[in-house]
């Protein structure tokens, strides 16, 4: 059934398609390393963009300011969500229908959509409050859009906890007050981990709603890169972005050998 | 703290799922230190019954009364009762080591201690050097023997398994069943057991309640259970027969099949029907002529130990065992011994059946829901009658072309056919069997389609 | 119980006050004009847009279209290599993109597709003839077909994986070759995935409003593009601009109801 032709045929989509995935990514890594301010002939390889990237007040405000932005509306979607979903599993199956389809409703509508009625909602309040767009109003934005993937990651984990296994543990002696330390969060705590990564990643790249919704006060990296991009990019967000992107392949690679490893040890 | 003969007693239990009772009044005293086993079909209220006893189901009333003490309203976690549970409900996230431990160190035990009860527990169950080890790295076997271990370290006074073995492979499973009793007679804990499979339960088991719907059916020894099946749910329930139809003519003289045979029974009213059932293995296949009466080898099967053989006398079937084959179409003669035949009064005393109807106008009748017209009879409108349905002018149809639809309540097969029980409720609270007798084998608990034959129906004033 | 409902409530609130009334907001906003008056004009206004809301479609279309023939060759042939560790690089492969800032992996697309770019300047060291992409609308399709692809992939991978081994084996059994097996059992049983993939990507690209921008020229004006600049630019008329959100919000929905509805009767014809 799988024949020489259809072999070829399958290396030649997989070549084809990570080529197509990953040459974007070279490229802007590449001119990272590039002694020339030009976008698109390389001249000579150099590594001052690196250096110059931090001296760069500017850049590097942006970045930590996406950072402590990601961080804290992580944690804060993450907890939310997480309580959220315990609660939302044991309701009735109607109930249940309801939240899942309120929950549905920032992650179905476009991003366009949710940063303009976010942005006139919380205009409304920053009139009254006599404040502007800024943290709090990027925050608020954040945790909105990726506390309903917290909650779509982490309800099925909980659904899967066997019903029995609870009642083994109250049948060993624990009291149902201890129930949700002793085992349900140990069951769901990988997934948790996976919802507050991708709260993480969701929040640090975002864009379209930062930008309705950062002000001009508060700069997001993306935010920045979008005012750049029109004209032109230094080379020192391709730097930054080099090292951003090899940072993640480090923790991607960290996990699962720590997976493999813990794997490993199990097997005896 | 003092034992108490009866470890644990349910004193009138009752207990219902969205309207649905499971239980009524139900009682049970389970004596300390046996190997007791709940026997019956799925859905007959045997693991409610372990889950009532553990704590995690609450009965709407009714007393638990475990080693003198009244704990019905004691919460689980606060129970000196452990369970095993079904497909063992390890903890996924906690090693061997840390499943089995769970329970203690909720007890806050000192950390020596737990070590060294586990690894003990580890020897009895034959797991030792497995501590390390996830759940999911573990055969279903090693599993079940983690969930016994996790329960027996907490030295419970009673262990509570509900179908532990029903996960397993054949083979594992009689090598778990000699080792579950074992391991009860070491440790003198008492063991309430949940199974459907008869097998389990006759061989590991001191004491066997076989259950029916919520009510039990009867309470014996392994022997006691198999030997004399105190009605005809236990006797087909407990392996394969030949349960039949009789009549107790007299002390000692029981008629069935065309003839009146000699028996051990007595202290049945004259000519009251009976059912009776005749082991498989207690007939001997003599040479035709020489036996109770002649009959024809229909099928023969061979079955590892045995050949088991279906033999058409006197339009039964008759299901026989042997260690000799026999030809398809030979003739042979039945013969059994007296003390054979176990005789048992009738789970339903209805032989045929009689319903109240009502007269429509003077030719109509109706009853349940069905009408039907009658040449015979000029009825009163509005007059009640008797209508007498024997239980073969009654067949089985598709439901959507049925005169009445109803759940199949009971099904035993009587030699040539199955006699069926359907249970109806009329508006009135007259509630009853409808009874069937049909070639069909169907499942209890499913709706079928029953179609009258309105000309064998008999009306009475 | 009652704990629980403690732990709940942050959660109804921020769904209450953050995804509930900001909609409910654009819905007013979208009934009213400059001086806070009842008016239709915003919704009647949309009709002159007729074509930009058009071009959107036919744009997102063309890139979805693009998308999945890009991606279903490779989920099918990943699906057929059954070890879990190819499995997990696969995922960690095709998803990794997505972690990476999507302004500059655009960005990235103008440095190639630009009149004196990569791309071209390759061409001309070939000697072949330069082709001029950018700024046209192949440029955007290709680019939005681009930043969504991995949203494409994993839903059909996932799904194609899904499917039970025996039953391809029963289709070979029954005599069916591998043109009929892949086009009686593959296709039909990873439509959910196909999809879903396709419901997530359509309203993305739909939307997205910086692609047209950067690569489309200028002249190439999107519905994204159009509510974005209602707020944020120089015309500066949030009334329109909510009346024409709600307009596409409802017609999202419309596409995700039909694409569930297809979706069904497709499981339910098979479970027959």
């Amino acid at each position: 059934m799988y024949n020489v032709s259809s072999k070829i045929v399958s290396k030649m989509s997989f070549a084809f398609i990570f080529l197509f995935l990953y040459i974007p990514i070279f490229i802007v890594i590449i001119f990272a390393c590039n002694s020339s301010k030009s976008r698109c002939v390389f001249e000579s390889f150099t590594l001052k963009w690196f250096s110059e990237l931090f001296k760069d007040k500017i850049i590097l405000e942006a970045f930590f300011n996406s950072l402590i932005l990601a961080l804290i509306s992580a944690i804060i979607a993450t907890v939310i969500g997480t309580l959220a979903a315990l609660k939302i599993t044991k309701l009735k199956k109607s109930k249940q229908n309801i939240f899942t389809g309120l929950n549905y409703i920032p992650i179905i509508n476009s991003d366009v959509i949710t940063g303009v009625s976010l942005m006139l909602f919380l205009k409304f309040f920053l009139n009254i409050f006599n404040k502007d767009f800024g943290f709090t109003t990027a925050l608020i934005a954040h945790i909105t859009i990726t506390m309903p993937y917290v909650v779509l990651f982490v309800m099925p984990k909980i659904k899967q906890i066997e019903p029995n296994t609870l009642n083994a543990a109250l049948d060993l002696g624990c009291s149902p007050n201890m129930l949700f330390f002793k085992i349900i969060l140990p069951n769901i705590a990988p997934s948790i981990v996976g919802a507050f990564m991708m709260a993480f990643a969701i929040s640090f790249d975002d864009f379209t709603i930062s930008y309705f919704t950062v002000g001009d006060s508060f700069q997001t990296l993306p935010v920045l890169i979008y005012s750049m991009v029109r004209r032109r990019i230094t080379p020192k967000i391709n730097a930054l972005f080099a090292i951003i992107f090899i940072l993640v392949i480090l923790i991607l690679i960290l996990i699962n050998i720590l997976n493999i490893n813990s794997n490993k040890s199990k097997e005896i | 703290m003092k034992n108490f003969k009866h470890i644990i007693e349910l004193k009138n239990i009752s207990i219902s799922f969205n309207k649905e009772v499971i239980l009524e009044n139900f009682n049970i005293k389970i004596k300390s230190g046996k190997f007791v086993t709940l026997l019956g079909p799925s859905g007959c209220g045997k693991s409610t019954i372990l889950k009532i006893i553990a704590g995690l189901l609450k009965p709407d009333s009714g007393e638990t009364i475990f080693n003198g003490e009244n704990i019905t309203n004691l919460p689980p976690y606060k129970r000196n009762i452990n369970t095993v549970f079904q497909r063992y409900a390890l903890f996924s996230h906690l090693n061997v080591f840390e499943n089995i431990a769970f329970g203690l160190k909720i007890k806050n035990l000192p950390k020596d201690e737990i070590k060294e009860r586990v690894l003990n527990i580890l020897k009895t169950v034959n797991l030792k050097g497995f501590e390390k080890r996830k759940p999911f790295q573990l055969s279903g076997g090693q599993q079940q023997r983690v969930a016994i271990a996790r329960a027996l370290v907490n030295r419970p006074k009673l262990l509570l398994l509900d179908e532990p073995l029903s996960a397993l492979d054949v083979n594992l499973k009689q090598e778990m069943q000699f080792e579950l009793k074992e391991m009860q007679q070491n440790l003198n804990t008492t063991f309430v057991y949940v199974t459907h499979d008869q097998e389990e339960a006759l061989t590991m088991s001191d004491f066997v309640v076989v259950m029916n719907e919520g009510e039990i059916q009867q309470i014996g020894t392994p022997q006691e259970i198999y030997n004399e099946p105190q009605n005809a749910f236990v006797a087909d329930f407990i392996g394969q027969s030949n349960i039949l139809n009789g009549t107790m003519v007299k002390d000692y003289r029981i008629s069935f099949a065309n003839e009146v045979f000699e028996c051990v029974d007595k202290g049945f009213e004259k000519n009251q029907p009976v059912d009776l059932v005749i082991r498989p293995e207690d007939i001997l296949i003599v040479p035709e002529g020489e036996g109770k009466f002649n009959g024809v080898v229909d099928t023969i099967v061979f079955k590892g130990a045995h050949f088991e053989l279906e033999i058409l006398a006197r339009n039964i079937y008759w299901l026989v065992h042997t260690t000799k084959y026999y030809e398809k179409g030979k003739k042979v003669g039945l013969n059994f011994s007296p003390d054979d035949i176990h005789i048992m009064p009738k789970l339903f005393e209805q032989s045929t059946n009689i319903i109240k109807a009502v007269a429509v106008d003077e030719q109509t009748i109706s009853f349940l829901d069905v009408e039907f017209k009658t040449n015979e009879f000029k009825l009163k409108a509005n007059s009640k009658v008797k209508l007498i349905i024997p239980p073969k002018s009654i067949s089985l149809v598709s439901t959507d072309s049925a005169d009445l639809v109803l759940t199949l309540d009971s099904i035993i097969y009587k030699g040539s056919y199955n006699e069926m029980y359907f249970y109806y409720e009329d508006e009135d609270e007259n509630d009853g069997y409808i009874l069937v007798n049909s070639e069909y084998e169907e499942e209890v608990g499913t709706k079928l389609g029953l179609k009258f034959n309105f000309n064998e129906v008999k009306i009475l004033n | 119980m009652k704990k629980h409902y403690l732990t709940f409530t942050p959660y109804c609130i921020w769904i209450f006050l953050f995804i509930l009334t900001p909609t409910f907001v654009v819905l007013i906003f979208a009934f009213l004009n400059e001086n806070s008056n009842f008016t239709l004009e915003n919704f009647l206004n949309i009709k002159n847009y007729f074509g930009v809301i058009l071009k959107s479609l036919g744009y997102t279309t063309a890139a979805t279209s693009l998308c999945f023939f890009l991606a279903y060759p490779i989920s099918y042939f990943a699906s057929k290599i059954k070890s879990n560790m190819f499995k997990k690089i696969f995922i960690i492969a095709i998803s990794l993109p997505m972690w990476t800032n999507l302004l500059l992996r655009t960005y990235s697309w103008m440095t190639i597709l630009e009149n004196n770019g990569i791309l071209n300047n390759i061409l001309k060291s070939l000697n072949l003839s330069p082709l001029k992409i950018m700024n046209t609308p192949i440029a955007v399709i290709i680019v939005m077909a681009y930043d969504f692809l991995p949203f494409m992939i994993i839903p059909i991978y996932n799904s194609i994986c899904k499917i039970d081994e025996n039953l391809i084996q029963a289709g070979e059994d029954l005599g069916a070759n591998n043109f009929k097996i892949f086009k009686l059992i593959i296709l039909p049983l990873s439509m959910p995935g196909i999809l879903s993939g396709f419901s997530i990507v359509f309203v993305s690209c739909a939307c997205c409003f910086f692609i047209p921008r950067l690569l489309g020229g200028g002249f190439n004006v999107l519905i994204g593009e159009l509510i974005e600049s209602q707020f944020m630019g120089s015309v500066y008329n949030p009334w329109f601009g909510s009346a024409i959100s709600i307009f596409f919000m409802l017609l999202i929905i419309l596409i995700i109801k039909i694409t569930q509805k297809f979706n069904k009767t497709e499981t339910e014809n098979l479970t027959i």
